[in-house]
Parts: structure tokens; C-alpha cells; sequence
């Protein structure tokens, strides 16, 4: 094992962090970044299913046969969203209605599913813990700073606090559907340009 | 009937799981680099959305509902999309392996496709009857499969462009995904 597990952890906050570096799981992103609550709330939920989805597989890795190994993966991941989803119905309703179907749908997120064929399956629990919070934590902060970018712009406000002043006009189409694309877009471009000096 | 044709053309233009419901987007990004590869795609995805949005309803209606399982939905939708997706692949290889050749890996790749999960979840969530069931599956999927291809047109032309390095691929293409949504959210008027 060449790199620590300090490397593991910080590779998903920037060298691997999704969805910017890794293209992957761009629903929820695009979906529950109306605001930075939601974005919040939405990647500690994944966060989450991909600690506990990352260190059960990581446990059966060598029990698993390699050919039914994804249906295995897929069914590991749905009970742990299922624990998510009835924990959050019971101790956070409002933000699992705003989520709406986006908890369930945790399950086909690629980012979980990626990091259990990818990581998990080959490594020590320890690492693979390390990775799949470090990948949450990564995307938790991605769903947060679109949702900060999208929020303030869209109704200048952050956390629900009026940021902007009376003065502001709100630039809802930031808030709809197109505005979640180009902002990521735009985002991404940032990155790659810091990235790739 | 009426109101079918109303629920149809909401699921294509107005609704479109892909600009308006943000379902989908990984496949949209991934397989829109080329038009073969995403009227490939278009095409597995109407396949199977409607069979599994229809098998989801019988389930979700006849064994979770009638013995109170709901919390199980998660769980037993995925594994019916699982098992859905390699039985067709299974049936198509033995009896249509035109078909099959020409879906190739799109096929696989739909059980992690969260539009067809996601259909699945709206229909029960909206307690759709079977025949609503029926068009809203069949009609999502025509209009995924429809902003798929207008989009893969466009990345086509995009190629020719000088786009800026940092921009390039998937940044450009997002871009550009948003302004096809803009045009769609014009059809917002319609319903």
C-alpha cells in the first residue's frame, strides 16, 4: 500500500473530488442545489451511505463471488439508503420532503456504486472507510459551494439570510433548471483552470 | 383520453426528466459525444422504462401496498430494474441479436441509470392508475430520448468550435445543456 491513509482521506476533498473531478453522480447535484441547505443535507445523507455502503463491502470482499458482485453491491447500498431514508423521515422531515425523491434515488447514484466496484472490493476496511469519507466530504462541499452559488444569485439570500440587500434584484433563472447546468459548467471550468496549473 | 394526451405531452416538453426533472444526467453527459452511441442509448432507455415502470406498478400495488411494505420500495424497485434489465439482455441476445448488437453495453448500464429508477418512484408517488402508468413511462422516455439526440446533434458542431482549454468537454457541454433547458422551459406556457 503505497499512499497513507491520510492521502486516502484528502485525495476525495481535491485530486478525486466528485462531481468535479470524477463526472459522476450529476443528478443530485444539479437537482438539490437550489440552496445550500439542501445541498448540505442531501451530501451527508450520501456521505453516509458511501461510509457505511464502502466499509460492508470492504467486509465481504472476499466473500462475494466476483460474478454476482454489482446485484450484491446494489443491494448492500439500497438497505443502507433505506436506513437514511426512515432516519431522516423520522428526525428530519422537512428537509427529506424537499428532498423528495432524491433520497431514494441515492441508490443509483454512480458515485457510491463507483467507489465499492472501484475501491472497497480491493482494499482494507480502513482505507476504504478513509475513501468513502473523504469522497462525501468532497461531495458534500461541491453540493454546498453550488448551493451557496445558486442561492446568493438566485435570491440573494444564504442560509436563508438576506445577504444582497433590499436593493438586489433576485437572478431566479439560477434557480431553475438552466441555471443548475451553467453554473456547474462554469464551475467546472474554474476548476479545471486553477487544476491545471 | 384527453386527459392522457395532456399527461403525455407534459412528460415530453413540459416535464422533460432530463431539463426540467434533472433525472438521468450521466448517461446524457456520457453517451452524447456521438449520435450513434445516443440513439443507441434513446432507444434502451424507452426499451426498458416502460417495462420496468409497468412491472414497478404491479409490484408496488399488489405486493408492497397490500402487505404494507412500503418501506421495502427502495430495495425491491432496484432489484426489480436489476433483474429487468439482465433478463432483457439475456432474451434479446438469444432472439433479437440485431437488437442486442445494436444496444451493445447501453443495455448494462441502465440499472444505474437513476431516470429509470426515478420514473418508477414518480408514477407511485403520483398514484398513477396502470394506464397512466403505461403513457407517462412510455412518454418520459421518448422525451429523454429526444433531448438525448437534440443534444448529441449539437455536441457534434460543438467539436468544430475552438472551445477555450478549461472549458473544454464536459464544462462546455453542461453549458450547453443549459441552454437547451432554457428552450424547453418555454413549453412551461403550454399545459
Amino acid at each position: 500500500m503505497a499512499k497513507t491513509l491520510a492521502q486516502e482521506f484528502t485525495k476525495g476533498l481535491w485530486d478525486e473530488i466528485p462531481p468535479f473531478r470524477l463526472v459522476l453522480g450529476l443528478c443530485p447535484v444539479l437537482a438539490v442545489t437550489k440552496t445550500v441547505e439542501n445541498g448540505l443535507g442531501m451530501g451527508m445523507a450520501t456521505t453516509f451511505v458511501l461510509l457505511c455502503s464502502n466499509i460492508l463491502v470492504s467486509l465481504l470482499r472476499n466473500v462475494i463471488p466476483s460474478k454476482v458482485r454489482i446485484a450484491c453491491f446494489i443491494i448492500i447500498i439500497a438497505t443502507f439508503v433505506t436506513v437514511v431514508e426512515l432516519l431522516m423521515q423520522a428526525y428530519a422531515y422537512p428537509l427529506f420532503l424537499k428532498l423528495g425523491i432524491f433520497i431514494p434515488l441515492i441508490v443509483v447514484n454512480c458515485i457510491v456504486l463507483g467507489r465499492s466496484e472501484a475501491f472497497a472490493s480491493k482494499n482494507k476496511i480502513v482505507y476504504s472507510a478513509a475513501d468513502g469519507l473523504g469522497i462525501g466530504i468532497g461531495f458534500t462541499l461541491s453540493l454546498a459551494a453550488l448551493g451557496g452559488v445558486r442561492e446568493l444569485l438566485g435570491s440573494g439570500c444564504l442560509l436563508g439570510k438576506d445577504i444582497m440587500g433590499p436593493s438586489f434584484e433576485p437572478f431566479t433563472f439560477m434557480i431553475e433548471a438552466p441555471g443548475a447546468f451553467v453554473a456547474l459548467g462554469l464551475m467546472l471550468c474554474v476548476m479545471n483552470f486553477i487544476g491545471k496549473k | 383520453m384527453g386527459d392522457l394526451i395532456v399527461l403525455g405531452i407534459s412528460c415530453i416538453f413540459v416535464n422533460n426528466i432530463l431539463l426540467a426533472q434533472y433525472l438521468g444526467n450521466c448517461p446524457f453527459m456520457g453517451t452524447s459525444k456521438k449520435m450513434e452511441t445516443a440513439v443507441g442509448m434513446a432507444f434502451a432507455v424507452v426499451f426498458v422504462l416502460v417495462m420496468a415502470g409497468l412491472i414497478t406498478w404491479v409490484v408496488n400495488t399488489y405486493v408492497l401496498v397490500k402487505y404494507g411494505l412500503g418501506f421495502l420500495r427502495t430495495i425491491a424497485f432496484i432489484l426489480v430494474i436489476a433483474s429487468l434489465v439482465q433478463f432483457v439482455e439475456m432474451f434479446l441476445k438469444k432472439s433479437i441479436p440485431a437488437l442486442y448488437a445494436g444496444l451493445g453495453i447501453f443495455l448494462p448500464l441502465i440499472t444505474t441509470n437513476c431516470a429509470v429508477m426515478g420514473v418508477c418512484l414518480i408514477n407511485v408517488n403520483e398514484e398513477y392508475t396502470f394506464i397512466e402508468t403505461a403513457v407517462s413511462s412510455l412518454t418520459y422516455a421518448i422525451g429523454f430520448g429526444l433531448a438525448l439526440i437534440l443534444f448529441a446533434g449539437v455536441r457534434e458542431k460543438i467539436l468544430l468550435g475552438r472551445v477555450p482549454k478549461p472549458l473544454q468537454d464536459t464544462s462546455i457541454g453542461l453549458v450547453t445543456a443549459g441552454l437547451i433547458s432554457l428552450a424547453f422551459f418555454a413549453f412551461k406556457g403550454m399545459v
